[in-house]
């Protein structure tokens, strides 16, 4: 391993996890902003221009509360769940390309920290192991919501990691490879793979708002008994880092949904940059749009719809691809 | 005028809505979901929220800065009147508010001054006793005592004090003809007529 590569790798480690935890902050900001257009309100507005600081007030105060370990709470475990949820979510980073590859003085710089050849398999192991965070966060809670939530938090993310799976399964029988390098090659010379896999970018869509715990599927916090889940017990940053894991994990899948579906960044070019970018832009907002316009449904129906109706229609789905392939 | 008479307004625009019987088999409930699924109900919500975000029509009041218009009818802390003839006080010193006051929040002193007439030297009502019933200015036989809208009363004690001094209007408000007369208790709020809506009264 010569020197250049590993200076390169840590560089852009670095820069991917101040670009995602700032961009955290400032999904905050877009979350309530949007949020506050769309109930005809105006959202925060006394920091800064417009509210602008608003994202810096709020990391002033979560860094500088007291952090509290409650009694009876099961110490070691409940300091690291945190941490796993913020890990995991900056550790699914590292197979997703952010941008086509640029020259920088001479030196061409892949924008992806390593294009292993299990990329997609590895993005969605890495994302799933960050159930760990509200699972192991809820249960050394020694409180009962807590648990609760922690619980339905398992049940949510185990059952749709099934639907993300099969999902992207057959997307990953077109393209032949696991890497995300290869998704977004084989579909500029082969169009969209949302044109021939619709009905798997729908179900893959709907479960990225399971796997992030967005609204429709908002059940990790528990807001029918007006507390926070599996947060309850937490405070200042250790709360702040579940904060920041959730929304890193909100910008990530809007990565990884145009790479596998939209044709990612195309070929290269600045233009097929921004369109990415700009895919990634809509996928983020539509997480916001739906908090805004859509109910929670209830645990019973959620389990109804993961398993009676997606994971079939996955199925079938992933054997119509097969048998299109095979013949 | 005819329009607010017509009270029969259930003969127009108002309907039943028609409620379908909820499915009780397998077979109703599926054709239920597919039904639900395939007309896109869920895509309504989200033009509803985009349609409101496009309008832009906020109807938030950024407080400090902008303030609602309060009606005159409005019970907030008095206001001490002067008469417009002479600029005097038209306060007479009777205690009629003193004597009235139900929760024991008005104190006044008085004395006889050169001229022969009542001063009054002490006047004080204690807000935080004050529960801003209005009988203080219903009783008060020259409209002296009033209520304003002045609602930012907020303190750090429990006995919060205002004085004379404090609610008579200011000489150079009186000067300016600027005084702002009580205008009864059936004043209505500013802007009223046109929110005026007709009551369903068809019964």
């Amino acid at each position: 391993m010569d020197n250049a590569y590993l200076i390169e790798t840590v560089i852009k480690v670095v820069v991917i996890l101040l670009v995602f935890s700032a961009l955290a902050g400032i999904g905050t900001y877009f979350e309530r902003k949007i949020l506050a257009f769309m109930q005809r309100r105006l959202g925060p507005m006394n920091v800064g221009p417009f509210g602008l600081l608003q994202v810096g007030a709020d990391g002033i105060k979560l860094f500088t509360k007291e952090d509290i370990i409650p009694t009876n709470v099961v110490g070691p475990i409940f300091k690291i769940a945190p941490v796993i949820t913020a890990a995991t979510a900056f550790m699914a980073a590292a197979a997703i390309p952010f941008l086509p590859s640029f020259t920088v003085f001479g030196y061409e710089v892949h924008p992806i920290v390593a294009d292993i050849n299990i990329g997609i398999l590895y993005v969605l192991g890495v994302m799933a192991i960050g159930l760990f965070g509200p699972l192991l966060g809820g249960m050394a809670s020694a409180n009962k919501f807590a648990l609760l939530s922690a619980a339905r938090a398992a049940a949510v993310f185990i059952s749709y990691e099934v639907v993300t799976g099969l999902a992207a399964l057959a997307p990953i029988m077109m393209v032949g490879s696991l890497s995300l390098i290869d998704f977004n090659n084989y579909q500029i010379e082969n169009g969209w793979i949302v044109w021939s896999q619709p009905l798997a970018f729908i179900l893959f869509w709907i479960a990225a708002f399971a796997e992030t715990g967005r609204t429709p599927f908002h059940l990790i916090a528990n807001d029918h008994e007006i507390i926070d889940g599996f947060g309850t017990e937490y405070s200042g940053m250790r709360w702040g880092l579940f904060f920041i894991g959730e929304y890193a994990n909100m910008f990530f899948i809007s990565f990884v949904i145009p790479i596998i579906f939209l044709g990612g960044f195309g070929d290269g070019t600045v233009l097929g940059a921004f369109a990415l970018l700009g895919k990634m832009a809509f996928f983020f907002f539509f997480f916001l749009w739906t908090r805004a316009a859509w109910p929670d449904v209830r645990p019973d129906q959620l389990m109804w719809l993961c398993w009676k109706v997606l994971m079939p229609l996955a199925v079938i789905n992933v054997v119509i691809t097969g048998f299109v392939m095979m013949f | 005028m005819e329009q607010f008479n017509n009270r029969n307004v259930a003969d127009n625009g108002y309907f039943m809505v028609d409620i379908e019987d909820y499915p009780t088999d397998g077979w109703g409930r599926f054709k239920r979901i597919i039904e639900r699924t395939f007309r896109l109900e869920l895509f309504v919500g989200l033009w509803v929220v985009m349609r409101e975000m496009i309008k832009f029509d906020i109807h938030t009041i950024s407080y400090p800065e902008e303030k609602m218009p309060i009606g005159p009818r409005y019970r907030a802390v008095h206001e001490m009147k002067r008469l417009w003839e002479s600029d005097a006080e038209r306060c007479i010193g009777c205690g009629l508010c003193e004597k009235i006051c139900i929760s024991d929040c008005i104190r006044m002193d008085t004395k006889i001054d050169e001229e022969s007439r009542k001063e009054v030297t002490e006047y004080t009502i204690n807000l935080g006793r004050c529960i801003f019933c209005g009988y203080c200015a219903e009783v008060c036989p020259e409209l002296a005592i009033t209520h304003g809208g002045e609602y930012e009363n907020a303190s750090d004690q429990r006995e919060h004090f205002v004085d004379y001094e404090y609610m008579l209007t200011p000489i150079d408000t009186m000067k300016a003809n600027a005084q702002k007369e009580f205008e009864g208790f059936g004043a209505i709020t500013p802007h009223e007529d046109e929110r005026v809506t007709k009551t369903p009264l068809s019964y």
